[in-house]
């Protein structure tokens, strides 16, 4: 048991950071990484830099394009990048979900014609699967696609999306559709591309409860697509999303704002009613030492994860409590320090709260970070089942045309 | 839309670590130390500790786990040991606290011998380690007088003229050790003592406790020769430092017991069905085991953690050990009471093996300090490395 780079890793490391530090953006930004998205053009400079220098997709194969290399290198040249102040990141979903998707599923012909310029940032994709009807359920989408009555092949898709990251940006996308809603759900669904620039497609930026616009509604409305634009096979939609939320795991970062040590901070900083720093309280010295504990728990459970990595092993399910424990961390820790302030601490102006309101952002962040990528509680299911073994839930819906499955709101 | 974890501590991570894992041959001896267990210390071993009120531990064990060098593995083969490094003993540590084994191994092993090895003259580790490296020696360690967290203005118990008088309250395992490391002032400032117990003047009374699995004693001490175990003065820092490392095997104790309760939820889940399914297929169920996982995978993480500094004698370790330690009480106590839940009224019988973690994940949790005294200390440590960075 050691903290030690192998010999090819320390070589490959060494390499990057050479690499890093003769090219690496050195500023910011301020209005960058915000919940709108950031500097876009920046962003891709700084993707097309890394692509020509074969830094871009490490982990994908040579014919799509990428580097060939193992899951560590990628880790190294995140761990290494992230000491700069890199723009945000608008490709993780694209590069990490939807490319790798078409990849598998497209022909030859546009493969060809979408990799490189994913790879490059030129293009940027996005993942369109949830649905006002379906968050949790997925495969609940209503969102129709039918044959073209002119006997063309082609596709006509109407319906709707939800929460879908970087759609106002993005050039293409990957959706998932109901061309059979006689079949049970699973069985009637089909993936596709689509053109994001088509005139049929709307979207709509939704208004959080945290005030900014990360997220958007997508409305189709008669939107043509040919039948080489579909993904699989008709009926296989579920299968290939599948293998989408599969890179899921690879393309969604950890998250975390103001952690345990600007939490101590401000403890020092604030006194109670004794006039003595709030952090001689015992109460607030036991949940420091809880969350403490906590993130050190995930710092560690990510460093085993390094290690099966870095030996060529399938990562253990330990893996999988990353955002369970650190979504609820953030909201118990942000909320405390707000109460700390007292009456005070409803002010969240950057001018006047600590932290320039880094706690109250994370205070009204961390509903969403609940809920996005799987919620609280479809992933105690997921450890439930796939981690412990437990059976699945009984569901109603299972063998019945889609048509005919009950439906609330 | 989320920002990357800003956290402060980069040192760390300028070298990540890429073999945060047990080596082959460290799986391969928890595996043997499983197996071994699992022949020679089923639950009905532990419930025969339980259930006869005359017992508090299992002599026949304890020679057994000696037969295998588990007691010395740590200890330099000059003093009669295997030589091994502090993350063997992590291994067996963890399959110990699995089979809730009635033997005083934490209190001989990861207190008196690494109390020995790191504060004691040539002459006590010549006199101590290689009895316990054969299971001749076992040890205890007597700090506590009564309720409350252990603190200079509470100890009475002193040494006079290299004599020792007062009494501990209680002492793990001092119904039955040969040598304990006493707490006591000397001139006024607290030192700690290598005790031989089998010398005149010392009293034994075994005390009724929450796991009668375990054995523990009220000691009093009428002018019983005592030897200072390091300096003068250096009492409860050298206690502190004890505890530390002890915190870390204890922490691999507890995470072994909290993976058996869940095995154990886990499998009477599957098996018990009400209203016509299986359990094991409610989320009520469902999401309190994912729980307990969520815990057992925190305090396993940072058990890791401990195990790496306590192996490296990393200046980390104090950090390290105190963040094990609470996640490892937490997950075990979390553990084996939602275990007794998920069972429901048979949980709640004798006859069933719930109650036995119960009663250790207590025992464990008290033993070297409440996790409350830890917590404290922890969040001192993190006050002075934050001021210090």
């Amino acid at each position: 048991m050691d903290f030690n780079d192998t010999p090819e890793e320390a070589a490959y490391r060494q390499k990057v950071r050479t690499w890093l530090e003769a090219n690496a953006p050195r500023t910011r930004d301020a209005n960058d990484g915000g919940e709108g998205g950031g500097d876009l053009a920046a962003a891709k400079a700084w993707q097309a830099k890394k692509a020509a220098a074969g830094f871009a997709c490490i982990t994908w194969p040579r014919e799509w394009g990428g580097q060939g290399g193992t899951p560590i290198d990628s880790v190294i040249f995140g761990e290494e990048e992230a000491r700069y102040p890199i723009p945000s990141n608008p490709f993780q979903i694209g590069l990490g979900m939807c490319v790798p998707t078409v990849m598998n599923f497209a022909d030859q012909a546009t493969k060809d014609r979408f990799g490189l310029p994913a790879i490059r940032g030129e293009e940027i994709w996005c993942q369109l699967f949830s649905e006002p009807s379906g968050g949790s359920d997925v495969a609940a989408a209503r969102t129709r696609a039918e044959k073209a009555p002119d006997g063309s092949g082609d596709w006509i898709i109407n319906g709707q999306k939800v929460w879908t990251t970087g759609a106002q940006f993005s050039d293409f996308g990957i959706v998932i559709v109901r061309t059979d809603p006689n079949l049970p759900k699973h069985k009637g669904l089909t993936m596709f591309w689509v053109d994001m620039k088509d005139p049929g497609i709307e979207v709509r930026p939704i208004h959080q409860m945290s005030g900014g616009s990360g997220f958007n509604e997508v409305f189709f409305t008669d939107v043509r697509v040919k039948d080489n634009q579909r993904l699989g096979g008709v009926g296989d939609g579920w299968k290939v999303s599948l293998v989408t939320l599969m890179n899921e795991r690879l393309a969604v970062g950890g998250a975390t704002g103001a952690g345990w040590s600007q939490f101590l901070e401000a403890a020092r900083d604030t006194t109670g009613a004794d006039g003595a720093p709030l952090l001689q309280e015992s109460a607030v010295r036991e949940k420091l030492a809880d969350w403490y504990v906590q993130a050190e728990g995930l710092r560690h459970a990510r460093n085993r994860t390094m290690t099966a990595l870095s030996k060529g092993q399938t990562p253990g399910p330990e893996s999988s409590i990353g955002k369970i424990v650190s979504a609820s961390l953030m909201q118990d820790l942000a909320n405390e320090a707000v109460e700390m302030l007292d009456q005070y601490g409803i002010i969240n102006d950057p001018d006047l709260a600590p932290l320039s309101g880094g706690f109250h952002g994370s205070l009204m962040m961390a509903p969403g970070l609940r809920i996005a990528g799987g919620t609280d509680e479809i992933l105690r299911n997921i450890i439930a089942e796939r981690v412990l073994g437990l059976p699945g839930d009984i569901r109603l819906d299972k063998d019945v045309a889609f048509k005919d499955v009950p439906t609330g709101r | 839309m989320f920002s990357r974890d800003q956290t402060p501590d980069r040192r760390r991570e300028a070298c990540e670590p890429m073999n945060f894992d047990f080596s082959e041959d460290q799986k391969f001896l928890k595996n043997e130390a499983r197996r071994f267990l699992e022949a020679n210390c089923p639950t009905s071993r532990v419930r025969k500790v339980l259930d006869d009120a005359s017992a508090t531990w299992d002599p026949e064990l304890w020679k057994a786990v000696a037969g295998q060098g588990w007691l010395g593995a740590a200890i330099p083969e000059e003093h009669g040991g295997l030589g091994l490094g502090r993350l063997e003993l992590c291994v067996i540590a963890e399959e110990l606290g699995r089979a809730v084994a009635p033997i005083p191994f934490a209190s001989t092993v990861y207190i008196l011998a690494e109390a020995v090895m790191m504060a004691g003259s040539e002459a006590q580790k010549a006199a101590v380690l290689p009895g316990i490296a054969a299971g001749e020696v076992i040890g205890a360690l007597a700090t506590s007088e009564g309720p409350g967290a252990l603190a200079a203005s509470g100890i009475r118990a002193s040494v006079e003229g290299g004599k020792l008088s007062g009494t501990k309250i209680p002492v793990t395992d001092g119904g039955i050790a040969t040598h304990a490391l006493v707490l006591a002032r000397e001139g006024g400032q607290p030192a700690l003592f290598l005790v031989d117990l089998s010398a005149a003047g010392v009293t034994r009374e075994t005390l009724s406790t929450l796991d009668p699995s375990r054995d523990a004693a009220r000691l009093v001490f009428d002018k019983v020769p005592a030897e200072r175990l390091g300096g003068a003065g250096e009492g409860l820092s050298l206690v502190e430092q004890v505890l530390d490392r002890a915190a870390v095997l204890l922490a691999f104790e507890q995470t072994g017991g909290a993976d058996r309760a869940l095995e154990m939820a886990k499998e009477y889940a599957l098996e018990r069905f009400a209203f016509g399914r299986t359990i094991a297929s409610y989320q009520a169920i469902k999401h309190k085991l994912a729980d307990m996982y969520v815990k057992n995978e925190l305090a396993r993480s940072n058990a890791y953690y401990g195990a790496w500094a306590l192996n490296t004698d990393a200046p980390e370790l104090p950090v390290a050990a105190s963040a094990a330690r609470i996640a490892a009480s937490e997950a075990y106590w979390f553990g084996s009471k939602e275990n007794i839940q998920t069972h429901g009224g048979i949980g709640f019988t004798w006859a069933v093996d719930c109650h036995l973690h119960y009663r250790r994940s207590r025992q464990l949790s008290l033993v070297a300090g409440a996790p409350r005294v830890w917590k404290d200390r922890l969040v001192s440590h993190l006050e002075r490395r934050n001021a210090a960075a």
